[in-house]
This record gives C-alpha cells, structure tokens and sequence, in this order.
C-alpha cells in the first residue's frame, strides 16, 4: 500500500489516496473507525483490483473537514475525489459511514456510478432496530460492537498504544476528535440524512453485504436497503460483524467477484 | 466582590447505591426516578432559599441550565428566573445562562432574557454557555463539530436584536430570519452584562475579551487546581494589553460554613458526598462527544470538567482529602474566610458563584450555612480589590435608575 496526496480543484481540500493492487479500478470509502492500520480488507481487495482509498477530511493526512458540513457537502465532495481520481467505470464501495456516503453519491449522480457495493451501509433508520449511539461508546467497547470475534477484533484496532501514557492519550483524544468529529456530521446524533428518499434513484447495480453478526446495524437493514434499491442483492456474511470486509476479507473479495 | 448565591436544583432522592445501580446521572438515567409530587417540594425550597440568599445579603442569585439529568433539574433558567424576578427587588439575577446553541431560532434567548431584564427592572446578568456535551450533543442532539459554529452565530444573532431599533434581516448558517424585531427589548442598554462559563480554551480567553465579557470557570474541583487554568487567562489578558480588573473572572465554589470545622464535617460531609459521588456520576462516554471540543483545546490538555470528574475517583475521597485538597471550602467562619481570600487572591476573581447547596442538603442546613457566610464572611471579604472599589460597571447589573413605583410582590 502506497500514500499520495490530491489537491481537489472546485474546493482545495487536499485528501491522502492509499493506493493498492492491480486490475480493475475500484474506489474504496472507509467507515468511521478509519483504515485500520494494514487494512486487511483493502489488502484483499487488491489481490485481484487496483484499489483506490481516498481519506476523508479529517482522516489521516487529509484537511479540509471544517468546509464540509452537512450530506450535500459531504456527496458531493466523494464526487469531486471520484472526478478527481480519473477512475475507470469503477467499483464504488463504501463501508458503514463510506457506504452511505457512496449510496448518496450513486444516488445523485445515476450516471457516473454503474457499480455499487455497500457493505453495512448507514444512512436509513428503523425505529423497531435502533442503531447503537457509536459516539457515546468507549474505546474498550468497540471491537465487541465492531466484530463478531471481539478478540481478533481489538487486535485488529489496536496500534500499540498505551492508554495510560498522557502524550498517546492526547494524541489519540485529537485523533478521535477529528476523526469521530468529522463522522458526527454525517451519523450524529440519527444517522439518516433522509437517504430513504433517494435510494430509489440509484441505477448503478448493487451488491449489498452484512456481516450476519452485525451488532452495531443489524442485518435486517440489509433488506431495507435491498427492497429500496432496485438492481442489488443482498448477501449475508456468517460469522462476521459490523467490520465485515475487516473480518472476513475472502468472502467479501469473492461476493464483489462473483458480483461484479 | 460581588457574590452570586447559585443553585444547580439538583434531584435530592437518588438511592444509596445510585452509583452501582446506575451508570450516568446524566442523559440515560430513567426518568421513572423522577416524582413529580417530591419535585414540587424540591422546586419550591429551592426558590425560597434563592430568595433567602437576597435577604441575607448576597449581590446576585443565580440559576442555569440543564438536561435529561438528576443534577441540575433547570431546563429551562428562565422560569426559575421569572419566578424570582416578582419577588426580589435588589439582587442581581444571574441566569448562567441560556445554551444559545440549542434555541431554534436563538431569537428566543434574547426575547426571554430582555422579558427578564425588564420585569425585573434591569437586574439581568445573562450568561451564554455552550452548555456540557451531555446537554448540547447527547441531551438536544446538536451535531458536536458544528456546535461552536452555531453558538457563534447564535450569539451575533442575539447581540444584534438586542441593539437593533429596528426590523432586520438575518441570513445566517444555521438561522435565517427575514425579521429579527425583539420585542421586548432589554432595559440595559446595549445589553445586560454577559458572563461566559469556560474551560480552559484560549479562544473562549479571546471572545471575553473582544466582547468585555467575564469568564467564569466553574469548576468542583477547587482552586488550587483552577490556579493554572486562571493564569492562563490572566497572561492571555496581559498579552491582549486588556485592563487586569478582577471583575473580568469569577469561579464557582463549594461553601460549607459551620460553628466550628468539626461541626461542619458532621453537618455537611454527607450532602458533600452526595454531590460528588452521585450528582458528578457522569458516564465518560457522555462526557465529552467527539468533535466538541477543538483540536485546539484538547492539544492544551483542558479536559472537561465531567472527564475530570470520572478520572478523580470521588468514591475513595474522604472529607478530609476534599477540604485539604480545597476542593470545597468548609469549617468555621474564619476557616472560610482564610481560604476564601486565598482563593479570590490567588485566581484574581471579582465574582464567586457560592455553591451552599450541596447534593441532597436539607433546607436548615443550607440556611444555616447561608447565614452565617453572610454574617460571619462575606462582609470581611468585600474590599479584597479596593483599587477597584468593590465593582465593575462592565461586569455588573444597572438596574433602572428609580425604583418601580409599583409594589413587587416581595414587599
């Protein structure tokens, strides 16, 4: 995996692009938590496409996040890296926060994107299965509400930190600021931007993809997100959480292969 | 010095282990805890011992706001200010403040503050806190990365209503008013004084000074470990080449005031220990959103005062680490006043918000303590800034001029 760095032209924000693999372009957006660090799902991914990850604003090296403040900002600022990137015919895949970002872009602009992959996507809300407030939630719950395996999971979050070491602290409290910051627009405190609405405007085909074991948003979105959009299917993940490509990189390499 | 006898209204009934039954005096705790019935009692004790502090002597009383909590049941200020308005004549009425962030539109801070300022005939101190991250983000659900720009906007909005004498437009981010017309409008012109509760952020230092406001920090932890947060403030005065008055600070302190410091360990140490370990009982998560504070602030190290509170470990403090450590000023009266001199002297402040009420206090002891700061200390306090005389005009109410010809409703 490889960093360089984009200077958007309509809005000068300047994003890092982790770049991966060889094949076939496919435009990756991160959920909230981030890459992970070696990210085993754009490590798969890569095995068999050129994997292109853009960092959201407020992610890792990329600025700009105080100019994007509400889901039209945010879509269309996922266009203009798309734009940007000179991709061709991608696979546009989102996960979580990424998805719905990308369901919105997919969306909006029916045309650019024809390929569309969601894993556990935000972005609708069922008032019988109410999404978990991932913002109230501490570091030490996240790998039981990310993964289906909480242990390999924390491995997984961990970057070899010590939380009891002031200067890691305050590194990861500003990390976490800009990063769960800039997530907050788009999820706090509901995360439905009114996605619902615009769903059945996506043309694109589209493969949708839960972890069968997603404590944090629970399958039975999968099949909202199914019924909404009119080209896609939904595939079930068994033994994975909400980090579904992190967790079970093969079976959603194969689902977008067999699908794509 | 001007001292504001505040209340926080907390809900004086939580359970012996509240602390092990329940994660979060804030945002999630069931509001089957809550009885209606007790609460009336509680409502009116609280107001009448507001209005006790008035006859006793105290400059201001003051009230804030609150929510989806069981430590401080005021969400809305202003009732509780209205209330006290008709029957009060002299003090100062320190609402601290309005959430400005949570109002939609934030016209309605400034229409509610100016029908304070004028039914109680100018004596509207107006505080406009961003309120605590349970309040703003959990509580009313303001997105936290954007909450700063909407206080912001907010507080131009108001400042502007309130000076205008006429219909305005305003096209702001977050609000947009074809006609801004605040009718009433305040008695104090342009507006009532305005103190700003913070935390250690410098921009908060820098939008006091650009708008001759008074920081206050209100803090449970006591003013030995205020010290360097006020300093901070204090070099950042000096640095702006701003005047040094007192007046431009005030600091929120719990006082206990007994015959002798035994005395008062046996009096208050249980209220004491209420409020700490029950009212303070914040669950980290809730404690600070990510995106609510800036970058900035956290990189100063300022952690708020609720993530403060999880990481002190009250449960293991005794009265005694509370009272050496300062975190409460508590014993006899000359103990106070020893400490309280110290404390107003050491964070150079004019304005002290006394905390007499502690935690689940009963009414004779919260009186008690009352009187005797107002007998016993306060008057051996008054004229710790002679240079300044006892008073800011920049930092304090102006009532109208003549008294209200009408009768209020205390006399």
């Amino acid at each position: 995996m490889k960093s360089r760095f984009l200077t958007l032209k309509p809005s000068s924000i300047r994003i890092q692009v982790v770049e991966a693999g060889k094949g076939r372009d496919l435009l990756y957006l991160h959920g909230a938590g981030g890459h992970m660090p070696a990210d085993p799902l754009i490590a798969a991914l890569a095995t068999k496409y050129r994997v292109v990850a853009p960092l959201l604003p407020g992610y890792g090296q990329s600025t700009g996040e105080d100019e994007l403040r509400d889901m039209l900002d945010i879509t269309l600022h996922g266009l203009d890296v798309l734009e940007a990137l000179k991709l061709k015919k991608p696979i546009v895949v989102g996960h979580s926060m990424g998805g719905m970002i990308a369901a919105e872009m997919a969306a909006i602009a029916r045309t650019e994107v024809a390929k569309l992959c969601l894993l556990a996507p935000a972005g609708l809300w069922l008032d019988d299965h109410p999404i978990v407030d991932i913002f109230s939630k501490l570091p030490y719950e996240l790998p039981g509400l990310l993964f289906h395996d909480a242990e390999t999971g924390g491995r997984l979050l961990a970057s070899g930190g010590d939380m009891n070491d002031p200067e890691f602290l305050k590194q990861f409290l500003v990390m976490n600021a800009r990063r769960l910051g800039m997530a907050g627009k788009i999820l706090f405190p509901i995360p439905d931007r009114g996605l619902g609405q615009r769903l059945q405007r996506i043309a694109a085909r589209t493969l949708i993809v839960w972890g069968a074991e997603d404590a944090l948003i629970p399958p039975v979105y999968g099949h909202a997100f199914k019924k909404a959009i009119s080209k896609s299917k939904l595939v079930k993940v068994a033994k994975a959480g909400h980090a579904v490509g992190q967790e079970k990189p093969a079976a959603v390499l194969k689902a977008i292969k067999e699908f794509f | 010095m001007k001292f504001t006898w505040f209340h926080l209204m907390p809900w004086p009934h939580m359970p012996d282990d509240f602390r092990e039954k329940h994660r979060s005096v804030w945002v999630d705790l069931p509001n089957r805890m809550y009885e209606p019935e007790l609460g009336h009692i509680a409502y009116h004790q609280y107001l009448d011992q507001l209005e006790y502090a008035e006859t006793v002597g105290f400059d201001g009383i003051g009230v804030n706001e609150h929510h989806a909590n069981a430590y401080g049941l005021m969400p809305s200020p202003n009732i509780m200010a209205a209330t006290l308005t008709r029957r009060t004549s002299k003090a100062a009425l320190v609402v601290l403040g309005n959430s400005i962030a949570l109002y939609n539109p934030p016209l309605r801070v400034a229409e509610e503050m100016a029908m304070l300022d004028v039914l109680s005939g100018g004596r509207l101190v107006a505080g406009f806190p961003v309120g605590t991250s349970m309040d703003t983000n959990y509580a009313y659900g303001t997105i936290p990365a954007l909450t700063r720009e909407k206080y912001a906007e907010a507080h131009d909005l108001i400042r502007k209503a309130w000076a205008a004498d006429e219909p305005f437009a305003f096209n702001g981010r977050y609000t947009k008013l074809r006609y801004v017309n605040c009718w009433p409008k305040p008695i104090q012109r342009p507006a009532p004084p305005i103190f700003i509760p913070g935390g250690g952020s410098v921009e908060t230092y820098d939008f006091c000074l650009d708008n001759t406001y008074s920081y206050s920090y209100l803090s449970y932890s006591g003013y030995l470990r205020a010290k360097l947060l006020m300093d901070g403030y204090w070099k950042r005065v000096a640095e702006r080449k701003a005047d040094e008055s007192p007046y431009r600070a005030g600091f929120a302190q719990v006082i206990c005031v007994a015959d002798s410091d035994a005395e008062a360990e046996r009096l208050y140490w249980p209220h004491v220990n209420y409020f700490y370990n029950r009212c303070l009982h914040v669950y980290p998560g809730f404690a600070d959103a990510p995106g609510y504070r800036t970058v900035k602030t956290i990189q100063t190290g300022a952690l708020s005062q609720f993530t403060q509170a999880a990481a002190r470990n009250y449960p293991s403090m005794t009265w005694k680490d509370l009272v050496d450590g300062r975190y409460i000023v508590a014993g006899s009266p000359e103990t106070v006043r020893q400490q309280m001199e110290e404390l107003i002297k050491t964070l150079r402040v004019g304005n002290i918000f006394c905390l007499m009420h502690v935690g689940n206090m009963p009414n004779d002891k919260v009186r008690y303590s009352t009187s005797l700061f107002a007998e016993k200390v306060m008057p051996h306090l008054r004229n710790l800034w002679p240079e300044w005389k006892n008073h800011d005009d920049r930092f304090w109410m102006h009532p109208m001029n003549e008294p209200v010809p009408l009768k209020v409703a205390a006399e």
